[in-house]
């Protein structure tokens, strides 16, 4: 049970990286290789501020604010600077790995000791993992909220535009440059903000805990889009969250079965290529009548 | 009497090339000229290379020029970006493809294109608002769009989608709505039906319009001002009464191989 209880909070937390990367991934049309540099630069923000002395909270905020500033940068290559996007994203995650060890001046900084925001009274009062739960849910759905909102506005709607059709995005005045590294900016800010309350909830930030984040961020998109199929915009952010608690199980599955932790980048990306596979395979195998219509298949094109 | 007035649209001594920075740099426009006034249709005839998509590009700001000069209502628009000339330019492309979000619904595209050319905020999309306007506006179309405004662009068919385009871009008036082939990729019954359509709403509004074609007969029948492209400059340039008593035989003996 408490396996169960400590998945889910898990893929509540992960879920905030997946809702981040969907912003790049499904609407501006790109995979952004930035996160892999951003979530241990928002781990390494927030715990060196708080070992600093700085509150949880606010140190949680500076989180987004270095992880939006990569992402500005990742935008600023791609757009002025006309570096292929995936080439911008691997030189600022690069990068990133310099600056990270510079802000915590070693490759792992303990919050031993340290108040977080899992330490407050009433999170501590909870039931084992439930912290976790609680904090979880509470982000993903102050975040997928606020993206919902944002989404529905001139500006949401003008960001998506930008990566369904740029030429007539153009052609109608929106400029799609900017909404380019507006994008880049939200998402990565948002997965600095992932790496804060993750690295809070181990107790620790280490230099390498972003190798793999990307397969993982995927893994919560097209699970959620394999499992419940044909959505719409705003059902899909909320499918990521629920893809992500599902990617938690898979992997508590595959652990159960023997798997060491080490193997769980290897795992991560096995079952990512599965599921990126699925229409393809689910078509040679005459399977479609097992999943929805339209699973993995949105926004591929 | 027109010619008084100053132009909408005024391109002077423009030269642009394509490729450009590159070996295969290629001269397209060479010091073309070209004035158009308030309420002009015209319709833009020329070879292949003759240079009329690059006419476009130029004018809509996708290709800017290596010299010459764009005027719009007298003031320089020459480095204004795609996004900036927006303001006053409605476009539709050949490809049915190019003008509308494939993903987005006939509704949200059309909200789109109510804001032609301006800044985007934060404000609330107010889509449902807009639903009786985007009703009444698609069934002038007449094709079945009105049924479908929920409907993804990308579920719907070319004629369709060519007529949401032709209707996004004149949705708020542009100054100079540039129509690129916008039938060509349909059947001939469709590609008919939007040309009527097109010529009714560019004449009870007024547009100020040019419109490539490679159809002679359309080139004649429709517009008050026609223009030849050859070899990067305007060639031929008729309007009014003059255009009216131009035949296919006499267009065809000037020009052997403009369409």
């Amino acid at each position: 049970m408490s396996m169960i209880v400590s998945g889910i909070g898990q893929g509540l937390l992960w879920a905030i990286l997946g809702v981040a990367l969907f912003l790049t991934f499904r609407i501006l049309n790109f995979p952004d290789m930035t996160v892999e540099g951003t979530f241990p630069l928002g781990a390494a923000t927030a715990v060196t501020a708080i070992s600093h002395g700085v509150s949880p909270l606010l140190a949680t905020g500076l989180a987004f604010i270095t992880g939006a500033l990569a992402g500005l940068i990742t935008g600023l290559l791609y757009t002025k600077g006309k570096i292929p996007i995936l080439l911008a994203g691997i030189l600022v995650m690069t990068a990133c790995l310099s600056i990270n060890l510079r802000i915590m001046g070693g490759a792992n900084v303990s919050l031993l000791g340290k108040k977080t925001i899992f330490s407050s009274h009433f999170l501590q009062s909870l039931p084992k993992y439930f912290d976790s739960v609680f904090v979880g849910l509470l982000m993903i759905v102050i975040v997928t909220t606020l993206l919902i909102l944002f989404l529905q506005t001139d500006l949401g709607q003008a960001f998506i535009v930008t990566g369904d059709n740029p030429v007539m995005a153009r052609s109608f005045g929106i400029n799609t440059d900017n909404m380019t590294i507006m994008g880049l900016m939200l998402s990565n800010g948002l997965i600095g903000l992932g790496g804060a309350l993750i690295s809070q909830n181990n107790g620790y930030a280490d230099i390498n805990m972003g190798i793999g984040i990307i397969v993982i961020a995927l893994a919560s998109i097209i699970i959620g889009e394999v499992v419940f199929g044909e959505l719409t915009l705003n059902q899909r952010l909320v499918a990521v969250a629920l893809g992500s608690i599902l990617y938690r199980f898979v992997l508590l599955i595959v652990l159960q079965l023997g798997f060491s932790t080490n193997d769980l980048n290897l795992l991560s990306a096995i079952i990512l290529a599965l599921c990126l596979m699925l229409p393809s395979l689910s078509k040679t195998l005459k399977l479609t009548h097992v999943f929805p219509k339209g699973a993995g298949s949105n926004g591929t094109k | 009497m027109e010619q008084n007035n100053i132009p909408i649209l005024s391109l002077k001594n423009i030269v642009t090339f394509v490729n450009q920075g590159t070996p295969s740099a290629t001269m397209i426009l060479k010091h073309l000229n070209l004035d158009v006034f308030n309420g002009d249709f015209i319709t833009v005839l020329g070879s292949n290379g003759a240079g009329k998509s690059t006419l476009f590009n130029t004018i809509a700001g996708t290709l800017p020029p290596t010299s010459g000069q764009i005027l719009h209502i007298g003031s320089d628009i020459t480095g204004e970006s795609v996004e900036k000339r927006s303001r006053f330019l409605g476009r539709v492309f050949q490809d049915p493809k190019l003008g509308t979000a494939p993903r987005m619904t006939v509704a949200e595209n059309l909200l789109l294109a109510t804001k032609r050319g301006q800044r985007r905020s934060l404000a609330l999309r107010q889509l449902k608002q807009n639903m009786p306007a985007f009703k009444q506006a698609t069934v002038s179309m007449n094709n079945g769009l009105s049924e479908r405004l929920n409907t993804a662009t990308e579920n719907l068919s070319g004629g369709q989608r060519q007529a949401l385009s032709f209707l996004m871009a004149t949705l708020k008036r542009p100054d100079i709505l540039l129509l690129d082939e916008h039938t060509a990729a349909l059947d001939p019954n469709t590609s008919t039906q939007l040309m009527e359509q097109t010529n009714k709403k560019v004449l009870d509004q007024k547009l100020t319009c040019l419109m490539i074609t490679h159809h002679l007969d359309d080139a004649l029948k429709y517009g008050n001002r026609l223009i030849v492209l050859d070899n990067g400059q305007v060639r031929f340039d008729v309007r009014g009464e003059e255009k009216a008593a131009l035949t296919k035989e006499k267009l065809l003996s000037f020009f052997g191989d403009i369409a």
